[in-house]
């Protein structure tokens, strides 16, 4: 399977590299250094989320019992399985079966999708109830004082990460069509491992943001 | 498999210990979601988060292939998470030993500053009787 330009090396190889192997490690690096400033970001969050959560441990308490336990389960079992869908769509063309490759990422791309979904549904209760970060608070019923800091928090960091869902969805999307129109095989398929340790990225998040926000408050 | 120009160094992991991978990860979800049902006063916070590192750690050496890849990667991955120890770790001793120093922290603030009547135009005679209330 030589599909060779005119210098003799194949079209995926760019020619300032000296094989395909060295390739595929530098964008790697990229992609670790890319994610590496991702958790950097995240960590902002957490960090707030640290801050607050110890001035106002009894009202985090609260609030928390507000956010739907259901709803979060189902989420986090939700992203670990497109996490394992998108590891084994990677394996799949790493063994050269396109097709089941591209069931696979679809697969991941339908269940982030419902990830989503369960998202929208989560969050239209909360506008509902005005249970709304900041100023846009208006809800009652929760004990302790400053409970909007909780919403705020909770909001900023489900956002974040819903974001990057969704921006991990167009990036699947992406690979899906390149593997379609037969650009990917088990001997160039970078842009697939890329895109799998950007989505795992996003589930390891999630991980961590469910027992904070939905468990222990 | 001919491995001329193909992406190689790469470690095609079976997929049953992908699958193995996502069914314990599965089982430490129930895992945690059940323990947060029982009242173990601050061991739930540590029970949760540690929970939560080993599961991330499955991902990240499994399924982002950190055990079977260069060892770089490892290190990039580490420094970042190294960096998030070191941000939360001062920010929280900073934060937590805060209250014995300012014990005016607990005041609460008294609006008599002249920023605060710029903030909201209130009408001309509410001055006088926030002044007489102050004296109490």
């Amino acid at each position: 399977m030589s599909s060779g330009n005119s210098n003799g090396h194949p079209a995926h190889l760019a020619h300032h590299f000296s094989d395909a192997a060295q390739q595929s490690e530098s964008a790697k690096i990229g992609m670790w250094i890319f994610l590496l400033t991702e958790i950097l970001l995240f960590a902002g969050l957490f960090v707030a989320y640290a801050v607050y959560r110890s001035a106002n441990t009894e009202m985090f308490y609260n609030a928390h019992k507000h956010l739907d336990i259901h709803l979060g389960t189902l989420n986090t079992i939700v992203l670990i399985t497109s996490s394992l869908t998108m590891a084994l769509a990677i394996r799949s063309i790493q063994l050269n079966d396109r097709k089941k490759s591209i069931k696979l990422l679809a697969a991941t791309f339908a269940l982030a999708a419902v990830f989503l979904i369960v998202k929208y549904f989560e969050y239209s209760h909360k506008f509902d109830l005005g249970q709304l970060p900041g100023k846009f608070y208006t809800y009652t019923g929760i004990e302790g004082s400053n409970p909007h800091i909780f919403f705020s928090v909770y909001f900023m960091m489900t956002g974040l990460h819903g974001i990057h869902v969704i921006a991990g969805m167009i990036a699947i999307s992406w690979v899906m069509r390149k593997t379609i129109q037969g650009k990917l095989s088990s001997e160039y398929y970078t842009p697939m491992e890329l895109t799998g340790l950007y989505w795992h990225l996003v589930d390891m998040i999630w991980i961590f943001l469910f027992p904070l926000l939905y468990l222990i408050g | 498999m001919s491995g001329h120009s193909t992406q190689e160094n790469r470690h095609i992991i079976p997929a049953r210990t992908y699958i193995a991978v996502g069914v314990g990860l599965l089982l430490l979800t129930a895992v945690t979601v059940g323990v947060s049902f029982i009242h173990l006063e601050g061991w739930n916070a540590i029970a949760a988060v540690g929970i939560a590192s080993v599961k991330a750690l499955l991902v990240a050496l499994i399924f982002m292939h950190l055990l079977y890849d260069k060892k770089i990667f490892l290190v990039i991955f580490s420094t970042a998470i190294l960096f998030l120890g070191i941000f939360l770790a001062l920010t929280m001793f900073d934060i937590l030993s805060r209250g014995e120093i300012y014990p005016e922290y607990e005041k609460t603030i008294e609006k008599n500053a002249v920023m605060y009547k710029k903030a909201e135009p209130a009408p001309a005679a509410e001055p006088v009787e926030d002044s007489t209330s102050d004296v109490q």
